[in-house]
C-alpha cells in the first residue's frame, strides 16, 4: 500500500540569534491511507513542527516530507489542516467563513458551495449560515472550522489539538463528529494530541515522541475492537486501561530520560 | 399544561405561579423601569451639561458689559455673536469659512489615504520597513510645522502649501498608527490563508485588511483633529482667506471680537466634522 504522507529522514534546525538547535532528528514516518494516528508526546517534542512539514508551511532542514510520493514543497489542496482554536474570521459569516479555503484555492463553484451548505446543514449550524461568529458557542465554532478545513475536500487531514479550547462535554461530542466523519469520507488524519484518552479513542496509531531533540520514542496499535467503536465508548473498552498506562509509563520514561 | 409549567424547577420561586402572559407583563413592566430610570439619568447629566454652558456665557456677559473685564481683549458673547451675525449677512464669513472646511477636509482625507497606503507597502516589505525605521522616527518626533516655511516656498502661499502641511502632521501618523494595526493581527488567522496555499497577496486582502479596517477606520478620528491643526497653522503663516487668517488679521487690527468669533466658528465646524466621521465610524463598522 503507498502511504499518504512519509517523512524520510527529516531532521529541522531552528536558527536563533543566539545558537541553532536540533528540533527533529531523523525521523521516518508513513501514514497510510484512511489511517488516523495520533502524535502524543511532552511539550517542545515537535509536534507542531511536524503537522507545519506536512502542511508544507515549513521545510525541513534535512530530508524529505512526500505527499504521495511527490515532494512537499509549499502547501497542497491534498492536506487539510485544523488548529487549536477555530480562528474564524470575525468580520465574515459562518457560511462566508466555511467557504474561505476554496476562495483562495479559486475553485469556488455554485455546486461546491452547495456541498459546504449541506456540510453546514450535517452538523446541526444550518441556522447559524448569516450569523457571525461570536454568535456562536465554542463548540458550534470549531464544527465550523472542521467545516472549514473540509470544504476544500483534502485527502488528509492535520489536526493540531483542535478540541483542547473547549469544555469536556463539548470536546467529547466534536471528537464523535470528527472521528465519524473523517471515518465516512475515508479520509486519512494525523492528530497532535495531549491528552492520552483522546488519542487512544480516536486513533489506529499512537506514536510516543521524545524532546530534544524530537524524535519518535515508540509506537503503538489500538487493538481492533477499540478502533471500531465510537470514541465516546472506546473509554469503556476492555483493554482500553491497560493500553493507556502503557502509553503512559513509556511517556514517563522518556521524560525521565531528559 | 399549567401544572407541567409549575413544575419546572427554579424558575417556580420567583415566577412560576404566573400564567405565561402574565409572565411576560411582569418582564415588561421591569425592562420600561430599567428604561424609565437610564432616561432619568440622561436628562440630569444633559441639564448640568447645559447650566454649566449658560452660566459660563452669562457670568461672560456680565462681566463684559459691567467692564470687570477688559472688553478690547475678552470681549463678551453677544458681541461675538453680534459679529458672526453681520459677517454671515454681509457675505464676508462664507468665503474663510469654505476655504478652510475645503482645506481641511482634503487635508484629513488625503492624509488618511496617503498614511494607509504607505502603511501597506512598510508592510508588504520588511526589508523597506528597516530601512524606512530611523526616518519615520526622526519625522515623526519633529515638529512639522516647523517645515511650514519650506512649503510655502515649494508650493508658493495658498491652498497647496496649506493641505501639504496638513499632511505633513497627519501622514506619519497614521502610517505609525495604521502599520502597528496590521502587526497585531492574530498570526493564526494569517496560518488559515497560509495553509489553504494564500498568497502574500491574499494575506493582505482576506486578513490583515479587514482585521485592520476598525484601526483604520478609528484613525480618522484622530486624524481629523490633527488636520485642523494643520490647517489653522498654516493659515497664520500664509494665508488670504480662511478662519485662521481671520484670527490674525483680529489679532493684528487689535480686533479681538473677530478672533474670538472665529475660535468659535473653529470649534462648531471642528466638532461637525468629528461628529460626521463619529456616524460614518458607526455605520462601517456596524456593516460588519
Amino acid at each position: 500500500m503507498n502511504a499518504v504522507m512519509e517523512l524520510k529522514g527529516v531532521e529541522h534546525v531552528y536558527v536563533s540569534d543566539r545558537e541553532a538547535t536540533l528540533a527533529i532528528a531523523s525521523m521516518n514516518l508513513s501514514v497510510y491511507p484512511g489511517e488516523f494516528i495520533s502524535l502524543v508526546g511532552p511539550s517542545g517534542c515537535g509536534k507542531t513542527t511536524l503537522l507545519s512539514m506536512m502542511a508544507g508551511l515549513l521545510i525541513p532542514s534535512k530530508g524529505q516530507v512526500l505527499l504521495h510520493g511527490r515532494p512537499v514543497s509549499g502547501p497542497d489542496a491534498e492536506v487539510g489542516y485544523m488548529l487549536q482554536q477555530d480562528y474564524l474570521f470575525p468580520w465574515r459569516t459562518i457560511l462566508s467563513n466555511a467557504l474561505i479555503g476554496l476562495e483562495l484555492q479559486k475553485s469556488l463553484t455554485e455546486e461546491r458551495k452547495q456541498t459546504v451548505i449541506h456540510l453546514l446543514e450535517g452538523m446541526g449550524l444550518g441556522a447559524t449560515m448569516d450569523l457571525y461568529p461570536s454568535q456562536l458557542s465554542g463548540g458550534m465554532r470549531q464544527r465550523v472550522a472542521l467545516v472549514r478545513t473540509l470544504a476544500t475536500e483534502p485527502q488528509l487531514l492535520l489536526l493540531d489539538e483542535p478540541f483542547s479550547a473547549l469544555d469536556y462535554q463539548t470536546k467529547l461530542q466534536l471528537e464523535d463528529l470528527v472521528a465519524e466523519t473523517l471515518k465516512a469520507q475515508r479520509k486519512t488524519a494525523v492528530l497532535v494530541t495531549h491528552d492520552l484518552g483522546e488519542a487512544i479513542a480516536v486513533s489506529d496509531r499512537v506514536i510516543v515522541l521524545a524532546s530534544s531533540p524530537g524524535r519518535i520514542a515508540k509506537t503503538f496499535e489500538v487493538p481492533e475492537h477499540i478502533r471500531e467503536s465510537q470514541p465516546f465508548y472506546a473509554r469503556e473498552q476492555e483493554g482500553f486501561n491497560e493500553l493507556f498506562h502503557h502509553i503512559w509509563k513509556e511517556l514517563e520514561a522518556t521524560e525521565r530520560k531528559e | 399544561m399549567n401544572a407541567h409549567m409549575n413544575k419546572a424547577g427554579a424558575s417556580a420561586e420567583y415566577s412560576g405561579h404566573l400564567r405565561p402572559e402574565e409572565k411576560q407583563a411582569w418582564l415588561k413592566m421591569i425592562h420600561q423601569q430599567h428604561r424609565r430610570q437610564l432616561k432619568k439619568k440622561r436628562r440630569i447629566v444633559l441639564t448640568t451639561q447645559m447650566s454649566i454652558l449658560l452660566t459660563f456665557l452669562l457670568i461672560w456677559e456680565i462681566a463684559g458689559r459691567f467692564k470687570w473685564i477688559d472688553v478690547l481683549i475678552f470681549s463678551y458673547p453677544t458681541k461675538i455673536f453680534m459679529q458672526i451675525g453681520k459677517d454671515m449677512l454681509s457675505g464676508e464669513l462664507w468665503p474663510h469659512l469654505w476655504m478652510t472646511l475645503t482645506e481641511t477636509a482634503v487635508g484629513f482625507l488625503l492624509g488618511t489615504l496617503v498614511g494607509t497606503l504607505l502603511a501597506i507597502l512598510i508592510w508588504w516589505s520588511p526589508f523597506l520597513s528597516k530601512v524606512l525605521d530611523p526616518y519615520m522616527v526622526v519625522f515623526n518626533s519633529m515638529p512639522k510645522v516647523a517645515l511650514g516655511p519650506i512649503f510655502i516656498v515649494l508650493f508658493g502661499g495658498g491652498f497647496t502649501a496649506i493641505v501639504m502641511t496638513t499632511l505633513s502632521i497627519t501622514v506619519i501618523i497614521t502610517t505609525l498608527v495604521v502599520n502597528s494595526a496590521f502587526h497585531e493581527v492574530d498570526p493564526n488567522l494569517v496560518k488559515v490563508v497560509r495553509t489553504f496555499g494564500g498568497s502574500r497577496r491574499d494575506v493582505f486582502r482576506s486578513v490583515i485588511f479587514p482585521a485592520s479596517f476598525p484601526a483604520i477606520v478609528s484613525t480618522l478620528k484622530v486624524n481629523v483633529g490633527m488636520a485642523w491643526v494643520g490647517v489653522i497653522v498654516g493659515e497664520f503663516l500664509v494665508a488670504k482667506v480662511g478662519l485662521g487668517y481671520l484670527i490674525i488679521y483680529g489679532f493684528q487690527v487689535f480686533n479681538f471680537t473677530l478672533v474670538l468669533a472665529s475660535l468659535v466658528l473653529i470649534a462648531l465646524a471642528a466638532t461637525g466634522m468629528y461628529q460626521f466621521v463619529v456616524y460614518i465610524e458607526r455605520k462601517l463598522i456596524r456593516e460588519r
